[in-house]
């Protein structure tokens, strides 16, 4: 909400300043926004009056007027605005006035004419957008004040961002009372002298919906003059407010607003058939608001109407075609209280948040209608004339709000701020607020008046208490609680641990958006069910990833797109298989394309292949103490021949490993093989805890074998004959050759093994190495056809 | 004869250093000390004299081995110096020439964060907490007492998959699902992704929080705004201002913003802090009563509070980030400042 500094002046006016008064609002909860001053800087400017106007000899469109500007002698001033006229009072220039845009006034000559000043539009000062003409002084607008000074122009415009529980701070005088207490001040507001009834003429009201709307008033006004001036003051104030002016009777609907918070409505009762019924919607029934927006009410959706239609969206916007135009001559004015309860969510349903719904939906206080409707009527007579009809108002007591007492006890102000207040400090704060107190055993029963919807428990006005006491004056204190030792699980890896291995290895961390591109996830895994996005933000960022390498793969082209040929990058996060808890799966995930290494002197360039790869997955495993194994596998995302799903001993998926399929390689935009693996974290942070084995005395043998092996059979087969011949003394196999070529037949590829054996309490001997080698061999031989390389 | 041995010697001394290599050095050992070496043969002619001649001949034999000998010693290590000078010179490298293999990347700016602001709550017990991504209305609104109409629904703009299910606004929920699993005394952090229909210059639509929330016999806010304070300078690594202004979140009351003073400027007023010189870090309060009551705690016997605070916002302000978008770009660029 914004207004004017010097209007919340006028209401209560503390002896600070207006940097001061910002901040003592701000630290009372009402934020303040911005500060802006009314008016763009200028000076020289005053109040002038046009005394005579003569034609230009040179020039059809400029005039040559005597101005009245409160020196000794009219000012001779040429002017080219189609509204100069001989008595109006206009802001004039004077020579040596600086004007926004830091605009000089001079003396000059206009074709021939002398010219000493400028006769000035509100958009020549700064005060408009666009202007047509001069801008038009009232009559009795003093010739020769300051035009600032006249205008109050030397004003700020005071913006507050209100959290949604202090409605009561949706008006100027709300904002007035809180500055009050805080400053424990007296604020004025305007006083309302009700208007003589002069006709009889009254609308029948109707509420067949009263909890929706417990209060209704409404009254006549007859012979209002629709096209009369709203005076300067109030364009001014609805202005700083941020609202155009639109005729004296929405005029001053709108200024009762923002004085007081409350919603009112004219109708053009000329345009009403019957009396008036607050009820609910008809479903379906049709008709059109203000904005011309055309709507389809729902049978939840409260409207007024008369005997024969809907008129309005209550609480939110009336219609058009019972408002008020410029031939209106009598409405009827509308002021109601709306249940908050009811109104909450109604106008964002029809897709609108107008400054009455943002009220209602917030609470007006149910007490005020009464007073805003006579101060309503007050303003239009005194704008735009008319007879004054009586108020009719009916009230559905049993669904007004309540304001029951709310208990406060002494200890429990302790017990949340931290501090004991004085009772007298309690008292002073709760009554300052408008709250009825009296004191009880434990504390204080505690009445909040009708413009609080936000007071119904305890914490309500301990949050009261420490907010007018000031935060920064509660005390401070550090933190003592009881403590236990932290749990350090063991079995379990952190998710840390494998982030710096994988930076360790040159893996830069990603982060990229949860939701992903449709398309992309359809072509990466065509066979996952994935989510939708109700409201997406954007096509590209509207279905739940399954995989980690959609953002992986967006995050690794953008990269290679700006220069880099070498890419590495991991990320871990959740993918989505379902909405339920446990289809949101943690992963880790990673993408390496390029060369193995920076570009560098001391190694030749290599291109990461597969095996890259599997050791950084392998070392991400190491981690676990767990033995895990790649097997030969299809994923639609990945290259048939190289890629490999990543299992557990017992069979369990842990991931999948491999190259871009060279079909979406080519699609995503890559111009080289692009590698990938993605993990279950769930799988994954599972850990072996080490278990102790003695130590062997005797030195260990290694025998190196070469064989020649069909090319189909893979290390995993050799690996598994050897692991199935139960030679428990070998302790390790390793592959430090594989030859395919001259000397190799076509169709076999020579492996070479290292075993590497070891007994706990002996040395063994060669007849016992020759013996473990040869059942090895034999069993190669018989199963995989395997033969010794001469 | 005793001129002969001079000669000898003279000659020998010559010899020794005439020799360029250990090899050349140990040929005139032989030709001198071995066994029909000049000296040797010498000795050998000690015994035609004389006793009295023999001694004094022996003596001055003995005299010139000794001088050989050391001519000797010295000539050999003046040569291994120089063969050692030779070879250190001969492997002399370019050392200031990069290093070998491969090189070491880094973490996110996002997780380098979280991980500090991890370690500072866990030095005082704050457990770790994590929750769904994907919420139920239930845990993300209903549970922190923001009814289906409430107007702070109005300020998360949420992405639903139906209408009870969604992607969690905050980190809030997480608080709610601790409750509900364990009792109080509790001690927990909820760091995570969050989400909300909003992207522009200054909002991305995913991004991360922290959530925190502690609930024991006798909580205050005075306890509050302790933690909160400490957390803050030791996050900056700086005694900054900090201030507690009243606010308003439908799951904590009393509620408060808190600002610090800002780091850019240090509260002079900059573009950053809009020239206020505060800036706007995290939300805090006393946990709302509604909210024990959806998790049945007692709030006759617990109190507690919950602060929750923007992790990009964080990191922006620690590492002078200007540009909330760059988080999740993942340039190269950007991301390996922070290796």
């Amino acid at each position: 909400m914004q207004f004017s500094e010097a209007w919340l002046r006028e209401l209560v006016n503390p002896a600070i300043d207006t940097q001061a008064l910002v901040e003592q609002m701000t630290m009372a909860g009402l934020e303040v926004d911005s500060v802006n001053p009314a008016a763009a800087e200028f000076s020289g400017v005053v109040v002038a009056q046009v005394v005579s106007v003569t034609a230009h000899p040179d020039a059809d469109k400029l005039r040559i007027c005597q101005v009245e500007v409160g020196a000794d002698e009219p000012l001779q001033i040429v002017c080219g605005a189609s509204n100069v006229r001989e008595g109006l009072k206009i802001p004039a220039a004077l020579i040596g006035a600086v004007l926004p845009g830091d605009f000089k006034i001079k003396k000059s000559k206009l074709r021939g004419e002398q010219s000493f000043g400028m006769l000035c539009s509100e958009k020549e000062l700064g005060l408009a957008v666009d202007a047509d003409g001069l801008m038009e002084l009232a009559a009795d607008a003093p010739v020769g004040n300051d035009i600032r000074e006249y205008l109050s122009l030397d004003d700020q415009l005071i913006e507050v961002d209100l959290t949604p529980n202090r409605a009561d701070c949706l008006s100027v005088e709300g904002v007035a009372r809180e500055v009050a207490l805080l400053n424990e001040l007296e604020f004025n507001i305007a006083e309302i002298n009700p208007l003589a009834i002069e006709h009889q003429e009254t609308l029948a009201v109707k509420i067949s919906a009263p909890e929706a709307c417990p209060r209704y008033l409404g009254r006549l006004i007859k012979g209002v003059n629709a096209t009369a001036e709203t005076p300067l003051w109030m364009q001014e104030r609805l202005r700083r407010s941020g609202l155009r002016s639109l005729g004296p009777i929405v005029d001053v609907t709108n200024y009762v607003l923002l004085e007081m918070g409350q919603p009112l409505h004219a109708f053009d009762a000329a345009k009403l058939s019957g009396g008036i019924e607050v009820r609910l919607a008809h479903a379906d029934e049709a008709f059109s608001l203000l904005n011309d927006q055309e709507i389809k009410a729902n049978s939840e959706t409260l409207v007024i109407a008369d005997a024969e239609k809907a008129l309005a969206l209550a609480g939110v916007m009336g219609g058009s075609e019972s408002a008020v135009s410029d031939s209106t001559q009598d409405i009827f004015l509308e002021c109601a209280f709306f249940n908050p309860s009811f109104m909450m969510g109604k106008a964002r349903y029809y897709g609108l948040h107008t400054d009455s719904s943002h009220r209602f939906e917030r609470g007006v206080d149910a007490e005020m209608q009464s007073r805003a409707i006579e101060r309503a009527t007050q303003l239009i007579v005194e704008i735009a004339g008319g007879s004054v009809g009586a108020i009719t108002e009916v009230v559905a007591e049993e669904y007004l709000p309540q304001r029951p007492a709310v208990t406060l006890r002494e200890q429990r102000i302790k017990r949340i701020l931290g501090v004991a207040l004085a009772e007298t400090e309690v008292e002073g704060i709760l009554q300052r607020l408008g709250m009825a107190v009296v004191k009880d055993a434990e504390g204080w029963q505690v009445t909040p008046p009708g413009f609080r919807f936000d007071i119904a428990i305890e914490a309500d006005l301990i949050e009261e208490l420490g907010r007018v006491y000031g935060y920064n004056n509660l005390p401070q204190t550090s933190l003592l609680m009881r403590s236990a030792l932290s749990q350090a699980p063991e079995a379990v890896l952190e998710i840390d641990q494998i982030k710096d291995l994988l930076v360790g290895r040159d893996y830069q961390e990603a982060i990229t958006y949860s939701f992903v591109d449709e398309d992309l996830q359809k072509k990466l895994v065509p066979e996952d069910a994935y989510i939708k996005l109700q409201n997406p933000i954007s096509s590209e960022l509207a279905v739940m990833r399954t995989t980690l390498w959609c953002g992986l793969l967006q995050a690794a082209a953008y990269n290679t797109k700006r220069q880099h040929t070498r890419v590495r990058l991991f990320e871990a996060g959740q993918r989505f298989l379902g909405i339920e808890v446990d289809k949101q799966e943690k992963m880790l995930a990673g993408i390496a394309l390029g060369s193995v290494n920076p570009e560098q002197w001391g190694e030749k360039v290599r291109k990461v292949d597969f095996y890259d790869i599997k050791a950084d997955v392998e070392a991400i495993c190491a981690l676990t103490g767990r033995e895990i194994k790649f097997v030969s596998a299809k994923h639609s995302a990945l290259h048939p021949g190289q890629s490999a799903e990543i299992l557990t001993m017992q069979g369990q998926s842990l991931g999948w490993l491999g190259m871009l399929h060279p079909t979406l390689e080519k699609q995503l935009g890559f111009d080289g093989n692009v590698f990938l693996f993605e993990l279950s974290q769930t799988v994954l942070l599972e850990r072996n805890v080490p278990v102790f084995s003695s130590l062997s005395k005797f030195p260990s043998v290694r025998r190196d074998l070469a064989l020649l092996i069909e090319e189909e059979v893979s290390f995993e087969a050799v690996k598994k004959c050897i692991d199935d011949c139960q030679q428990k003394l070998i302790k390790q196999v390793m592959v430090f050759d594989i030859y395919r070529g001259q000397g190799v037949e076509q169709g076999y590829k020579s492996i070479a093994l290292g075993l590497i054996m070891q007994d706990a309490t002996q040395t063994l001997t060669d007849s016992e190495i020759d013996a473990i080698v040869n059942s090895v061999l034999d069993a190669l031989s018989n199963k995989l056809n395997a033969k010794l390389r001469d | 004869m005793s001129a002969t041995l001079e000669e000898i010697l003279a000659q020998a001394l010559q010899e020794l250093a005439a020799a360029n290599d250990l090899q050349t050095l140990d040929q005139i050992r032989v030709q001198y000390l071995g066994k029909k070496g000049s000296f040797t043969l010498q000795m050998k002619e000690l015994g035609k004299l004389d006793p009295d001649q023999r001694r004094t001949a022996g003596q001055a034999i003995n005299q010139v081995k000794a001088d050989f000998q050391k001519a000797l010693e010295d000539r050999k290590t003046a040569l291994q110096q120089a063969e050692l000078d030779a070879r250190l010179a001969s492997e002399t490298i370019d050392v200031t020439l990069p290093g070998r293999g491969q090189s070491v990347a880094g973490l996110h700016p996002v997780t380098l964060t979280l991980r500090r602001i991890a370690k500072i709550f866990s030095s005082v017990g704050f457990k770790v907490e994590e929750g769904p991504e994907i919420e139920d209305d239930y845990h993300n609104f209903e549970a922190l007492n923001i009814p289906s109409h409430h107007p702070a629904r109005a300020m998360h703009d949420t992405f639903y998959f139906d209408a009870h299910t969604l992607l969690r606004t905050h980190t809030s929920p997480v608080q709610v699902r601790a409750m509900e699993k364990f009792q109080p005394p509790l001690k927990v952090i909820a760091p995570g992704r969050v989400y909300r229909c909003d992207s522009d210059v200054t909002h991305t639509p995913m991004f991360h929080q922290v959530e925190g929330f502690l609930v024991d016999e006798n909580v205050s806010f005075a306890d509050l705004k302790g933690v909160v304070y400490e957390f803050l300078r030791a996050f900056f690594e700086k005694d900054i201002q900090v201030r507690f202004r009243p606010s308003y979140f439908p799951f904590t009351e009393p509620s408060a913003e808190v600002d610090i003073e800002c780091v850019m400027c240090d509260g002079k007023g900059c573009r950053v802090c809009s020239h206020t010189g505060w800036l706007e870090v995290m939300g805090c309060g006393m946990i709302h009563p509604e909210v024990f009551k959806a998790v049945n705690i007692d709030t006759e016997d617990f109190t507690g509070f919950a602060f929750g605070m923007g992790v990009e916002r964080l990191a922006m302000l620690r590492y002078g980030i200007n540009d909330l978008r760059l988080f999740f770009e993942n340039d190269l660029k950007f991301l390996e400042q922070f290796n």
